[in-house]
């Protein structure tokens, strides 16, 4: 489930969770409010990720309480760099083995991931880092929006999302809406053809507390009301429980200015 | 300029606005969240119109008008020159070289400006689990210079780092060159207390300035490792009634709207 503070596929996120899905390996840079609730949760039992806080306010709780005290159950963790990561999708969606780049230069990250190791450039003799190409089962992400061919547009900060779709067995997309044209803004579009797409479901409203770029700002005051609600793990489960078990997707409608 | 009263000001601002001073309008910098979003923003809105504000979404020539409280809010983007995606933000503009000054921060760092942001205590076991790096470890190895803002306590200033997350200058002078670096890494700390800088020869840091009001005891208490002063210790210049004035309205547009995000 792939957006880099934008576009972040909350209602698809939701969805799983009442799903009842476990024993999840998560993937992301940014592990954010959704796999903070889907740790919290106990649907995972492994995380790979680059940077796992709480933009702007601090700690992602049910994370830290994850790798910290094994509650509610251990979690595995394979650590990179965003730049690491960032390459790694990149090799999954070039259908490459592995991703090569000038990164992790003195410093301790490989020395507790066995997964960074190196290679020789056989040019010039420089050793680069090395990390295994991300290949996802399943990519998930929100976009604004799709034809009624099944085109998917996205625009903004469009993050990796591109790459994530490309690298994985199947990609399902949420979208804002479905229209009868795209409209390729002239912003810095990606259009994902049909396809490239194995499912699309319209949920307006899907990335709040996020936001979806020329529909709905990002809430930044749910996510520092986030810190408290995350902080004890019985207001976290008590939260999940009301908002999302006991919801479904139509609850993000309210959330759309365009749906409302 | 008119200096703002003696004591109008909090140690907080003082460290940003120092930290503000320290960029150029022609510097091209990759921005980290917080405290040098702030410092970075305040350089832009006062003596550096010209900065290119880089956030690693992918924004290039950001110019919001509120800080973001995250590196990807929608305001970066629609006030950015272009924005490309994380993979290119990386590969062409971070390892390309193209970043003059990196803005990080932390919440450890050692003698040698290494920085830590992933754990205290063991890393299997940790005590506290930090988020990690992020863009900082390349962005320390890859920009020409790099700028740290952090509060200086023994908390924060430590004798030895549980984890490097980020490499400042390795275990000193001749480090980053051994390691086949050729960008400067750290070469300015702004504080709440002070500014320090790495001791030619030996990459220590030492202290450069002291801001007003703070004593070298001062300093010294609020580090975790036998602190040195440069010989010739100047007193940072107190901040203006205009980059105080910028930066309190940058505050306060900034808190309103993060309130009613929605």
């Amino acid at each position: 489930m792939e957006g880099f503070t934008h576009l972040i596929p909350f209602a698809a996120a939701h969805e799983v969770l009442r799903q009842g899905r476990r024993h999840l390996t998560l993937v992301r840079m940014t592990p954010d409010l959704i796999y903070d609730q889907l740790i919290g949760m106990g649907a995972a039992d492994r995380l790979i990720f680059s940077w796992g806080g709480n933009p702007g306010v601090g700690s992602l709780h049910r994370l830290r309480d994850a790798v910290e005290n094994g509650w509610p159950q251990p979690l595995l963790l394979e650590e990179h760099s965003h730049a690491a990561m960032a390459n790694a999708y990149e090799a999954g969606a070039a259908n490459l083995p592995f991703a090569v780049f000038r990164g992790y230069i003195g410093v301790d990250l490989p020395k507790v991931n066995p997964r960074i190791r190196s290679v020789e450039c056989p040019f010039t003799g420089e050793r680069l880092a090395a990390v295994p190409a991300i290949r996802p089962d399943v990519t998930i992400i929100h976009a604004q929006r799709a034809d009624r061919e099944g085109n998917v547009l996205l625009d903004g900060i469009v993050g990796v999302q591109k790459q994530a779709v490309l690298a994985a067995a199947r990609a399902i997309v949420t979208v804002e809406e479905i229209v009868d044209r795209l409209d390729a803004p002239g912003l810095n579009a990606v259009v994902l053809p049909s396809w490239t797409i194995t499912a699309i479901a319209a949920v307006p409203g899907g990335a709040f507390p996020s936001y979806a770029q020329g529909y709905y700002r990002r809430a930044n005051g749910f996510y520092t009301q986030w810190d408290e609600i995350s902080r004890d793990r019985e207001r976290f489960r008590t939260w999940v429980t009301q908002n999302v078990l006991q919801q479904g997707p139509d609850a993000f409608r309210a959330y759309s200015p365009r749906a409302r | 300029m008119d200096q703002a009263p003696a004591g109008s000001w909090t140690a907080n601002e003082m460290m940003t606005i120092v930290a503000a001073r320290a960029l150029v309008s022609r510097d091209v910098c990759f921005v980290g969240i917080g405290a040098p979003s702030a410092a970075c923003n305040l350089a832009r809105l006062t003596h550096a119109p010209g900065i290119t504000l880089i956030y690693e979404s992918g924004t290039i020539g950001a110019r919001p008008t509120v800080l973001p409280l995250s590196i990807g809010d929608g305001e970066l983007c629609e006030t950015a020159l272009a924005t490309v995606s994380v993979p290119e933000m990386f590969r062409y503009w971070l390892q390309g070289g193209r970043i003059t000054v990196g803005f990080l921060s932390g919440a450890q760092m050692d003698r040698y400006a290494n920085l830590n942001t992933t754990v205290v205590g063991p890393y299997e076991h940790p005590k506290v689990r930090l988020p990690g790096g992020g863009g900082a470890p390349e962005i320390a190895a890859c920009c020409q210079q790099v700028f740290i803002t952090i509060p200086m306590s023994q908390r924060t200033f430590v004798e030895r780092l549980p984890f490097i997350t980020s490499l400042g200058h390795g275990t000193g002078q001749g480090s980053r060159e051994a390691l086949g670096l050729t960008t400067r890494g750290p070469t300015r700390i702004m504080t709440d207390l002070c500014v320090l800088a790495p001791e030619p020869g030996t990459c220590e840091l030492v202290v450069t300035s002291l801001h007003p009001g703070v004593t070298r005891e001062a300093a010294l208490a609020a580090c975790g490792w036998p602190l040195r002063f440069s010989d010739r210790l100047a007193t940072t210049a107190e901040p203006t009634a205009q980059e105080l004035q910028v930066l309190r309205d940058l505050q306060t547009r900034s808190a309103t709207a993060h309130r009613d995000a929605h």
